[in-house]
């Protein structure tokens, strides 16, 4: 049993390249620099939902990291027994909630919300950034951005949390024995607890890199690169679950397998990363390592 | 929130206290970390209200044991959509349920060497795949082989979803189980699978049931990996080599489509698919409280 655990994992990594093979023997490494996607010329290229992906998880983290560092210190050292306990089960409930329900969220309140209040007000104030520039679709790439923040945070308070609960009492009790105020006391913490919040983040954005189904509703897919955040986008995740059932053409079968397979490879390479780190910070508490 | 009182045998040295400026990037910092758990809860509050609003409307009996009505009929329900989740979710359970389980028994008791530490590392990377791309694999895997998308093919991409919460929770909760357990069963000359059998896992079936039904909520809200597995259906069917509707992903088509009858639909949907996710935590937190008293 234990061996089948391994080897259904080999088998998803064997598909994924077996399937891939047709368009990376086509196309080789300009898959990963052309924006081509032209599925009657039967010419792909992955760039729009590489810098899509990069793009709606770098906004989310922005967002998410500070709002989710933030909650895990008042759970830790500030927040009433009581208190703590309820905000704790806000966020294992932000956990639970399915991705599509983030997503029609997202598309049905969020975007009106975003097209009618937010971005004009972004436009009118901050349009001499390229960031801000466009039209207030209310879809985009922020949409997305802040639907996958909300989605990330409980990874990043849960991790960071146990991270900082398991440091020593001491590192606190010395800093205030010195005459720390408290924030720099907790300061001296989070230096300490920096490599396992590091993790933390990591393992969010590896949740935020595979995330589909949300992001495929909120995007507003199109395949063009655009400096602003208003625009319209793609990610990996979703041009596969938009194109994938009407992929007719074996190369453009195998173009869609080929960005799975990129997605499998960055997503197993930041949560090995995440991994190590948290396990480090942590000395090994798998419930720890294991809790995203 | 300012500093706290410095003991009271050093407080005359420490007279003055710390700085204004550095009173008030304390006072800084504190109020930011209340404000960021204050801005968390915000959005769950916010779900919670949107969704009671634009879906309890639509919640009716009719919602249950209807088939969904042709464009432009109204009403109509998603009960072939709530039966085919329960399917697939069924088939998912049969089959991860005995792997993971079993997975998870091997790491807790034979675990501790380079075969243990291999599945470890695989169960974690295995927790790390997006789910569409397990969607991806198992229909390389099953559904062109097979000729057809269909609900056992559903049922197995949840399967791999599910199965590595439950072989970590499995492996956690069986290494709970006090040695002396297993010391007593061995001194009384029972073979070791005999120990693991009889007595390990009935001491820790309470925490292997969490485990299954925590990964049975998570597996019942995946829409991801049935879009080229199960696919989906506006009939009604229950056989297990046909496609199969499930609850997510019609949220999914009807939320994209162009009807606000149809809309409307996918938030009620998503109410109830909230429920049973709802329900299905409840449930956990009610056995985890009885193995708690045990």
């Amino acid at each position: 049993m234990a061996l089948a655990v391994f080897v259904v994992v080999a088998l998803i990594a064997w598909e994924m390249a077996r399937g891939a093979m047709p368009s990376i023997q086509a196309f080789g490494w300009r898959f990963l620099v052309s924006t081509d996607w032209d599925p009657v010329a039967e010419k792909f290229g992955a760039l729009p939902y590489l810098f899509g992906t990069a793009v709606s998880s770098t906004l989310a983290l922005l967002l998410a990291v500070p709002l989710g560092l933030g909650t895990a210190v008042y759970l830790v050292e500030l927040a009433p027994a009581s208190v703590g306990a309820a905000v704790g089960f806000v966020v294992e409930l932000l956990a639970a909630i399915p991705s599509i329900v983030y997503g029609l969220w997202g598309l049905f309140v969020l975007a009106p919300f975003l097209r009618a209040a937010v971005e004009p007000w972004l436009i009118a104030h901050l349009g001499f950034l390229p960031l801000f520039r466009g039209y207030p679709f209310g879809i985009g790439m922020l949409n997305a951005g802040i639907v996958l923040a909300v989605m990330v945070v409980p990874t990043i308070v849960s991790i960071s949390r146990e991270v900082l609960a398991s440091m020593p009492r001491s590192l606190r009790e010395a800093a205030l024995a010195l005459g720390a105020t408290r924030a720099e006391a907790i300061a001296v913490t989070l230096d300490a607890a920096r490599p396992g919040i590091l993790g933390a983040v990591i393992l969010a954005l590896g949740r935020a890199l595979g995330e589909t189904m949300a992001v495929t509703m909120v995007i507003g897919n199109t395949n063009r690169i655009s400096a602003s955040l208003l625009a319209p986008g793609a990610t990996m995740a979703s041009i596969i679950a938009n194109e994938f059932t009407e992929a007719t053409g074996k190369l453009y079968l195998s173009a869609l397998i080929e960005i799975a397979f990129v997605l499998l490879a960055a997503t197993l390479i930041v949560n090995a990363g995440a991994r190590l780190l948290v396990t480090r910070t942590t000395g090994g508490r798998r419930d720890v390592a294991g809790a995203a | 929130m300012t500093s706290p009182a410095p003991p009271r045998a050093l407080a005359p040295r420490l007279a003055h206290g710390p700085s204004a400026r550095r009173r008030a990037a304390d006072l800084g910092a504190t109020l930011s970390c209340h404000l960021a758990a204050a801005v968390v809860i915000v959005p769950l509050a916010l779900i919670a209200w949107h969704l009671l609003r634009m879906g309890l409307g639509g919640l009716s009996l009719e919602f249950f044991v209807r088939l969904p009505k042709p464009v432009g009929e109204l009403g109509g329900g998603m009960a072939n959509a709530i039966v085919g989740t329960g399917l697939l979710v069924g088939i998912a359970t049969l089959v991860a349920v005995p792997v993971g389980v079993g997975a998870g028994l091997f790491l807790a008791e034979y675990g501790d060497g380079r075969l243990g530490t291999l599945v470890r590392a695989t169960a974690d990377i295995m927790s790390g795949v997006p789910s569409i791309v397990v969607g991806v694999a198992v229909y390389g895997l099953v559904v062109v082989p097979m000729g057809r998308f269909s609900a056992l093919a559903g049922g197995l991409a949840l399967a791999i979803i599910m199965l590595p919460t439950i072989v970590r929770s499995t492996e956690e909760v069986v290494r709970l189980v006090p040695r002396s357990y297993r010391e007593a069963a061995l001194a009384l000359g029972a073979p070791r699978w005999r120990v693991i059998h009889d007595v390990v896992l009935p001491a820790a079936s309470g925490g292997v049931i969490t485990a299954v039904l925590l990964a049975l909520a998570r597996a019942a809200g995946e829409t991801a990996p049935l879009l080229f597995t199960a696919l989906g259906s506006r009939f009604w069917s229950v056989a297990i080599d046909r496609p199969i509707a499930s609850l997510p992903v019609y949220i999914f088509d009807y939320a994209r489509a162009p009807y606000d009858d149809w809309n409307r639909q996918a938030w009620t949907g998503a109410l109830v698919l909230l429920m049973l996710v709802t329900v299905v935590s409840a449930m956990v937190r009610l056995t985890t409280r009885g193995v708690a008293r045990r």
